[in-house]
């Protein structure tokens, strides 16, 4: 007698082209186990050193299995590590590195313990991934959640500060209402097409299909799915938790969440509309072109009002969020090119912004106010510059890659006849200037002070032990991925032409596409 | 004709700026200085080696930039930018040697950005592709920011600054936008997406897009003229800058504008510059009588200068979009001449202001009864600045109005009360400042070496250009003159259409038939335009 077993094929599994994930899910659970030693060399380097190398193996690996033009399903059509995708991912395990080294010094690392946060972060990262690699409607919800679970701990992870548990509370509690009208859309979606696989949805709408455009089920599903998924890209009217839960969480998690999370919202987005629902583009296109708009309109005017930094980041982290909808509506190959590479550009800009916060409210009295910045460019330079050059680039300015990738994003629009977001991505530009250049004044044309000579104050050394407070003086490590941030920007407008490379084959990827 | 390599000129500024960055103040300064003479020198050496009766472009770089988004890297200078090129070389000179002979706030920051700001101008005016001079001409932005948002009058400088650039990244934003519609929406069917300026005066755009993408350019050049209904941002920013920057932004940054309606408009959209005419010559001749009137009631010195801007900038545009020959040289003209007779005026202000310890007007008088060098060379300026027969200035106007009475008699007519009313207001600020009763309070001083050495020698070109104007028309006549060809015909059929009544639907179907644009223009000779 024969087992019964023996008659279920193993699926076939591409070890190769799963290699990144497996670093990533394998570093995770590595660094959550070495968390448990005690002892501070532990604690305070070998998990951030072993998770800074984790990421680094899946940067490594990524680009090892970069093959433009290959859109071979692995894992039974479950995900697809086409370039898209392990572009893309390249981005979230960049941010998970300076995550890394932006909370070097953090006190949510403490609260938490070293080893969960970090490892906490990488279980994200993979769902990151995941979701970004989705080829059907179930791997998607899975990485929806493989993604979220985390980071609604790690929003919550400065135990001892009631902001930040509030922000985890309210992440968490928003963050389900978005997975569940996600989840009820995809059923519908589901419903109507018979089909759980991207490429049978795609299949399935449309004259050869047989499900006719206007099916109300089908549109149901895509509007609850809209809904679901701007929750999480933090999508005008479904942004209201953004500022907050971004200004309670600690401050390395909030720069994470803003450019990673934001990254792998938009990954599939452009998995979803451009291949899945490709084929019905006339009936969402106008929903998001009215979405895309409103979140321009309603990010930049949120932000001129704010006064903390981390607010204002988050409204103009949704105003963003409009200008990369806009590069998903137009649904050609040049607008999935240029999402690419705004998303690039938009990854560095906010990361060197975040530093500098970061950098400034450890040691200010007034946190995270736009006051901490007060005359920076007198006093630190090395933080001023960055901080000015990322602004720049959020405005879209020249001589930073916000001005190509804005150029790019309003080709793209203009050359898929949508001109009406070409123009509104630049009165979101004209809008934004209010309040980065607000920000440049701060830290530049302060009043100038007569500066007495005085003894110089005595610099705090660092005592025995674990010090927050002389930790804080000395922070090199945010100024270094402030300044390289910064530098980055600047070089993507010099010579863009390794992004631009990454973004074409990251754009052929999606084949059913127009150019 | 020798070669030059163009980036030399251009980023010379800004590599200097990044040295002074590193160096000790008292040196970083003279460095940048030495960077604006040796531009300055650059230039003088290309108007001496100039091929006078070429039209052409000169001193090509042509390099592959942003391949993907059609963007080339493409410089030269024809004779329609070179002598603005001069006129941005000198006056960085002067507004650097000043603030370097004097004690400056944080002297090193205040020179990378007056490098950068030279940088980004020069590029502005060499610029051959679309999509570059977009970003020259949003550089240009950042370092004023800072230059007028720094190192002005403490009270009100970020306020100022603040408006100005708002005001002018409007512009400059939707010009992004029309920039791009532009490259996109020219590329035929096979053609691939260009910004090069060449490529974008011979593909054609159907009238109606044509139309709004002026729109978009027009908002941008407008507002840094500054034209009538769009200068909200001028009196600020006149009051709180400091000169030397007052210098760049009055003599310099205006122009930059108005170059661009020669360079890109008038050329690329034809039909949309024929189409809206009227409309921008009547902003110009609004922008000359409000100018000249508020210039007149202005108390304070440095506002007289600012409006007094407003209504030369009107002449300027309006020769642009007299569309017509003479009209387009005589703007090339007085853009040079205006610019130059900004420079000195601002540093006799300067003089002035501090001889009365006040910018007021009321409060000066009598200065030249101690300062007969002061008040010649400010003189002569007076006499430049209303257009004097012998002056520069009278020459660019002259032909300014010649190219509007061609066609627009009656618009050419009310913008000549400027021409009188420019000599009321300057003639006034002369007289209260150097004549009258000296108030209490007032030094006689005579110009101080560094006054007189920043003043004089561009007083001296002024009055070399007003002796010898060839060297300036002789040089840009080609240049200029096609660029406003193809506007200048359609403008001309639709003029002989005006009688008929269905003159307005007639202009589109000229326009929808390319067989009535002569292809090759060399054939048309410029003088065939006829009489109205």
């Amino acid at each position: 007698m024969t087992l019964p077993l023996a008659d279920v094929p193993a699926p076939e599994i591409d070890y190769k082209a799963l290699s990144p994930l497996l670093a990533i899910l394998g570093g995770s659970i590595v660094v959550l186990m070495v968390g448990l030693l005690r002892g501070r060399a532990v604690q305070r380097l070998v998990v951030p050193v072993l998770t800074a190398a984790a990421l680094l193996a899946a940067i490594g690996l990524s680009i090892w299995i970069w093959e433009p033009g290959n859109q071979k399903p692995i894992l039974v059509g479950a995900l697809s590590m086409d370039t898209l995708a392990v572009g893309l991912s390249i981005l979230f395990y960049v941010a998970g590195l300076f995550a890394v080294l932006l909370s070097a010094r953090s006190i949510a690392v403490r609260e938490a313990g070293s080893g969960e946060y970090h490892s906490l972060l990488m279980a994200s990262i993979a769902g990151m991934v995941v979701l970004a690699a989705a080829e059907n409607l179930i791997v998607l919800f899975v990485g929806l959640e493989l993604l979220s679970i985390p980071l609604y701990v790690l929003c919550a992870s400065e135990l001892r500060r009631a902001t930040s548990l509030e922000s985890g509370l309210k992440y968490l509690v928003i963050g389900s209402v978005g997975s569940a009208t996600l989840l009820y859309g995809l059923a519908l979606v589901y419903g109507a097409t018979g089909s759980t696989s991207f490429a049978g949805i795609s299949g399935a709408i449309g004259a050869q299909g047989g499900v006719s455009l206007t099916d109300p089920l089908l549109l149901t599903g895509i509007a609850l799915s809209v809904t679901g998924l701007a929750f999480k890209a933090s999508v005008a009217p479904f942004h209201q938790w953004t500022p907050d839960v971004y200004h309670g969480a600690p401050t390395p998690i909030t720069s994470f969440m803003a450019v990673a999370t934001k990254a792998a919202a938009f990954a599939i987005f452009l998995r979803f509309f451009d291949e899945a629902l490709i084929n019905s583009q006339v009936e969402w296109a106008p929903a998001l072109t009215a979405l895309a708009i409103a979140t321009i309109v309603i990010g930049n005017v949120g932000a001129l009002v704010q006064r903390s930094l981390k607010r204002m980041l988050a409204w103009s982290g949704v105003a963003q969020a409009g200008y990369l909808l806009a590069g998903v509506v137009v649904g050609t190959r040049l607008g999935v090119q240029a999402t690419a590479f705004y998303l690039a550009v938009y990854l560095l800009m906010n990361v060197a912004a975040f530093a500098v916060v970061i950098a400034r409210e450890r040691v200010s009295e007034q946190g995270d106010d736009l006051s901490c910045l007060s005359d920076l460019g007198r006093a630190q330079p090395w933080l001023a510059w960055p901080m000015t050059i990322a602004m720049l680039a959020l405005a879209g300015m020249p001589l930073t890659g916000g001005f190509t990738g804005k150029f790019y994003l309003i080709d793209a629009s203009v050359s898929g006849d949508y001109t009406v977001l070409a123009i509104a991505i630049v009165v979101g530009s004209i809008l934004s200037l209010g309040y980065y250049l607000r920000v440049i004044a701060e830290m530049w044309l302060g009043r100038v002070d007569v500066q007495l000579a005085t003894v110089p104050p005595r610099r705090a050394r660092p005592v025995a032990g674990w010090s927050p407070e002389a930790d804080a003086r000395a922070q090199p490590e945010v100024t270094f991925v402030a300044v390289l941030c910064a530098v980055a920007v600047v070089a993507a407008f010099v010579y863009p032409d390794p992004l631009f490379d990454a973004a074409q084959d990251v754009g052929s990827a999606l084949s059913g596409l127009r150019q | 004709m020798g070669t030059f390599p163009l980036s030399i000129l251009v980023f010379l500024p800004l590599a200097a700026g990044l040295v002074n960055a590193f160096l000790p103040p008292r040196v970083g300064r003279w460095v940048v200085t030495a960077a604006t003479v040796a531009a300055l020198a650059i230039v003088v050496w290309m108007i001496a080696d100039f091929d006078k009766g070429s039209g052409g472009l000169h001193y090509v770089t042509d390099d592959a930039w942003i391949s993907e988004l059609g963007i080339r890297y493409s410089l030269g200078v024809d004779g329609l930018s070179l002598f603005l090129l001069f006129l941005t070389a000198v006056a960085w000179v002067f507004a650097s040697l000043w603030s370097a002979v004097r004690e400056t706030e944080r002297v090193r920051l205040y020179f990378f950005h007056l490098a950068l700001a030279e940088t980004a101008v020069l590029g502005a005016f060499t610029a051959q592709d679309l999509a570059l001079f977009v970003i020259f001409f949003d550089l240009m932005l950042v370092p004023f920011y800072f230059l007028v948002g720094g190192w002005g009058r403490e009270e009100t400088r970020v306020a100022a600054t603040t408006k100005f650039v708002i005001y002018t990244l409007v512009g400059s934003l939707l010009m992004l936008a029309g920039a791009v519609a532009l490259g996109a929406l020219s590329a035929g069917d096979g053609q691939s997406i260009s910004f090069a300026l060449s490529d974008l005066s011979e593909r054609t755009l159907e009238p109606g897009t044509q139309y709004w993408i002026f729109l978009l350019f027009a908002a941008a050049f407008l507002v840094k003229a500054p034209a009538f209904p769009l200068h909200g941002w001028v009196p600020d920013t006149y009051r709180s800058a400091s000169i030397p920057v007052l210098v760049l932004v009055g003599a310099v940054l205006s122009k930059v504008g108005v170059y661009g309606f020669l360079r890109v408009v008038v050329p690329i959209l034809p039909d949309a510059a024929q189409h809206f005419q009227t409309l921008i010559i009547a902003i110009a001749v609004v922008s000359i009588l409000y100018g000249s009137i508020l210039a007149f009631s202005q108390t304070e010195a440095r506002l007289v200068v600012a409006y007094s801007s407003i209504a030369q900038m009107g002449f300027i545009v309006m020769g642009i979009f007299a569309l017509d020959p003479k009209g387009a040289q005589g703007a090339v003209m007085q853009m040079v001449t205006h610019g130059l007779v900004v420079i000195p005026l601002f540093f006799v202000v300067a003089a002035l202001t501090v001889r009365a310890g006040s910018g007021s007007l009321e409060r000066m008088g009598g200065i030249a009864f101690g300062a007969p060098l002061l008040a010649t060379l400010f003189l002569v300026i007076t006499f430049a600045t209303l257009a004097m027969p012998g002056s520069p200035n009278f020459i660019g106007e002259l032909l300014i109005l010649f190219g509007t009475f061609e066609d627009k008699l009656v618009f050419g007519l009310v913008a000549s009360a400027g021409v009188v009313l420019a000599a009321v207001y300057m003639i006034r600020v002369f007289l209260r400042s150097m004549h009258n009763r000296a108030p209490a309070g007032v030094e006689q001083r005579e110009a101080s070496g560094l006054e007189a050495g920043v003043i004089a020698p561009v007083v001296a070109v002024i009055v070399a250009l007003g002796v010898y104007p060839q060297l300036l028309l002789d040089r840009s006549e080609e240049a200029t003159v096609a660029k406003v060809r193809k506007a200048g015909q359609l403008a001309d059929n639709g003029g002989e259409a005006q009688a008929a009544p269905a003159a307005q639907q007639q202009v589109p179907q000229q326009q929808a038939d390319p067989s009535q644009v002569p292809v090759d223009p060399s054939q048309v000779p410029q003088e065939e335009v006829p009489a109205p």
